[in-house]
């Protein structure tokens, strides 16, 4: 079925069923995600909350196809990931998800344009195509002025934002951000943020692991607190 | 991920360590510089010797015979009566000539004469050269000039006559000599048949003393000739020239005794085929035409396979600084692995799928064999012409002329790169899906 009739019968944008990832370390069984079930709507923006080692980036990188679960199943506009080649979760993660990251990711060796290209070459995007999508991106962070120059050469507000740009270049429908404040000042951090919710505003469902709970009632519509593996609260933003 | 990206990015990544990545480059120019060098000699020596043998006229050439004259011993066939039947004559060197890649027929005129000079006498050998052997390697470096003409009255001399004639024989060249010879020249049938007891026997021929004007134009170091040739003289005319002589020789008196045919018939007959390859068609056509026939193609063939045996084993020596190249390629790419981890965790979280990371890394392995390839090329065609320039100089010291030992033809220059980039693949094989199994959580929390 194609994926706007699924988007159209299903609400949900992501959907975690009973979803476990546990992982053997030596002699341990460490449950790092243990029997989550969760539903994401479309257009939502949903904060994951927790300490270190709660398993939130975890469930993270399950949702983005990047690992696969030990049981339970992920589904992304009804589709499992668990039942994909891995073939067809390159795919997902090319087109269906953008990926941000507390250490933002930039490939220092290529420009700012460049790095913001790299999804299209993956995704095979006409050459033609490219440019108009790469600018397009740009102007979407507010970094006209900087297409040229390395990752180096940025600060570290302008990195995640072109890290942002590069993850919405493809146009993905959901937006999996791992602490993307992490690594930021407090007000370029809040810059990030507004530049989260003007994307979520645009439709694009965004998934955000954070420790910061202020920032998560602010910015979220809905936080959700995991706790050794297991959701421990969840809330919808007063 | 498209080719052209994978190439860009490929090309990216080695002008990121461009060191490391140079010096295992290197390392397969070296490699293919070797290889190339050791064949460029091989192909180089092959085509020298193979050029020299066809210039001897020796793997062309068909010797053809009466099947009286061969003298192969029990084979029934081989009777007077049989040569009778089929004469070796003007008629069958024409049928000859008309076969398909037959360049020439010619007979082999040699007779022992006198060479008046400056009014002393000399005895020797006078022999006719075909006008096609001009690029036989015995005038190569001759002193004077071949032949004008087909039909000049022209001689030249071998080194060592000449010096009979003249302490310098250089001083020669211009001069004219004297050649005295009987021409033979055929009776009428009943004029030694008639009315005689030997009637029934073929007519004879009476021999004329003649003389011929000859312009000394030439003086060759070595004797010409060999197998089926023309030469084996210390006096040499143009063939057409001697052919209009109609000088009696030794064979003449045979054929007369013998009592097969009063008409002019030949001894044997060279035939010169396009190319050698023609030689064993146009061998069995003559033997069909009911005349002996020898080649030195099987000789040839021999030879052949004993370069195609010294090319391979050439080759296998030049392939194993390859081989050790190839090691270079799996330790730059296995390195790259490790310094990339984070790199290659990023790419898949942007939707690179394992074939894509696998076909980054072969990229690289490709682009770093194709340019060692073609630097490897060009290094072992340097090498050979250095080895080539060499020879020569010692060639020269020794005064034996230059020979061209190296030869790089297109077919090294496409194998050589083909070989070193299928090698680099071969060697990026084990890096490449080492890179593409890498899990994309742990590559992305690697520090």
């Amino acid at each position: 079925m194609p994926d706007t009739a699924a988007q159209i019968v299903d609400p949900n944008a992501l959907r975690a069923e009973g979803v476990s990832r546990h992982y053997q370390m030596g002699g341990a069984l460490v449950r790092a995600v243990d029997g989550i079930s969760l539903a994401i709507r479309r257009g939502e923006f949903v904060a994951l909350l927790g300490s270190s080692g709660s398993g939130k980036s975890t469930l993270l990188n399950l949702m983005a196809g990047l690992d696969r679960p030990t049981s339970g199943a992920i589904l992304a506009h009804e589709k499992n990931l668990g039942e994909m080649t891995s073939e067809e979760l390159a795919r997902h993660r090319s087109h269906t998800v953008g990926m941000v990251f507390q250490a933002f990711n930039l490939l220092p060796r290529m420009t700012l344009a460049e790095n913001i290209e790299l999804p299209l070459r993956l995704a095979e995007v006409a050459r033609a195509e490219r440019p108009g999508r790469v600018n397009e991106a740009i102007r979407r962070v507010r970094l006209e002025k900087r297409a040229t120059h390395r990752p180096a050469e940025l600060s570290g507000g302008e990195q995640q934002r072109a890290a942002l740009a590069r993850a919405l270049v493809n146009r993905p429908t959901i937006l999996l951000a791992d602490e993307p404040t992490g690594n930021l000042d407090s007000a370029t951090g809040d810059e990030i943020m507004a530049l989260l919710r003007e994307i979520n505003e645009s439709g694009v469902t965004i998934v955000m692991v954070t420790h910061e709970q202020p920032r998560a009632d602010k910015y979220a519509h809905r936080t959700i607190v995991l706790k050794d593996g297991k959701i421990a609260a969840s809330g919808d933003r007063p | 991920m498209k080719l052209r990206d994978l190439t860009e990015l490929a090309a990216r990544n080695l002008r990121e360590a461009v060191l490391r990545n140079l010096l295992t480059t290197l390392g397969i120019a070296v490699g293919v510089a070797s290889l190339v060098a050791m064949l460029s000699l091989g192909v180089g020596l092959q085509n020298m010797a193979t050029e020299r043998l066809s210039r001897s006229g020796l793997f062309n050439a068909i010797y053809v015979t009466p099947q009286s004259a061969a003298r192969r011993f029990g084979e029934a066939s081989f009777t007077p009566d049989n040569a009778a039947r089929h004469p070796l004559d003007e008629e069958a060197r024409k049928a000859i000539e008309h076969l398909p890649n037959v360049l020439e027929a010619y007979p082999e005129i040699r007779f022992t004469t006198e060479i008046r000079f400056e009014n002393k006498p000399y005895m020797t050998m006078v022999a006719g050269v075909p006008q096609s052997s001009r690029g036989n390697a015995s005038f190569d470096g001759m002193t004077g000039a071949f032949f004008s003409g087909p039909e000049a009255n022209e001689a030249i001399l071998q080194i060592e006559f000449a010096k009979q004639l003249a302490s310098q024989p250089d001083s020669l060249i211009g001069k004219q000599i004297v050649l005295r010879y009987g021409e033979r020249q055929a009776l009428p049938a009943q004029a030694s048949a008639k009315g005689s007891a030997d009637a029934g026997l073929p007519a004879g021929f009476s021999v004329i003393p003649r003389e011929a004007r000859l312009r000394i134009v030439g003086i060759v170091e070595t004797e010409p000739g060999g197998f089926g040739g023309f030469g084996r003289g210390r006096v040499l005319i143009p063939l057409a020239r001697a052919e209009t002589l109609r000088a009696a020789q030794g064979s003449d008196l045979r054929e007369l005794v013998r009592g097969s045919s009063a008409r002019a018939a030949y001894e044997n007959l060279t035939v010169r085929v396009a190319d050698a390859t023609d030689v064993k068609a146009a061998e069995g056509s003559i033997k069909d035409m009911g005349f002996a026939a020898f080649s030195l193609l099987d000789a040839a063939h021999n030879l052949s396979i004993v370069f195609v045996v010294f090319d391979l084993l050439l080759g296998i020596f030049g392939s194993l600084a390859l081989v050790v190249a190839s090691l270079g390629i799996i330790n730059t790419l296995v390195m790259a692995i490790l310094e990339r981890r984070r790199e290659i965790g990023v790419l898949k979280a942007l939707g690179a799928a394992d074939r894509d990371v696998k076909r980054l890394f072969f990229a690289e392995a490709g682009v770093m064999g194709l340019i060692g390839g073609i630097a490897g090329v060009f290094g072992g065609w340097l090498i050979g012409r250095a080895l080539a320039f060499g020879t020569n100089i010692y060639l020269h010291r020794r005064g034996l002329g230059s020979a061209n030992i190296s030869a790089v033809p297109w077919w090294i220059v496409i194998g050589a790169i083909a070989f070193a980039v299928a090698v680099s693949l071969i060697a990026g094989m084990y890096p490449a899906s080492r890179a593409a199994q890498l899990n994309p959580v742990e590559a992305l929390r690697y520090e």
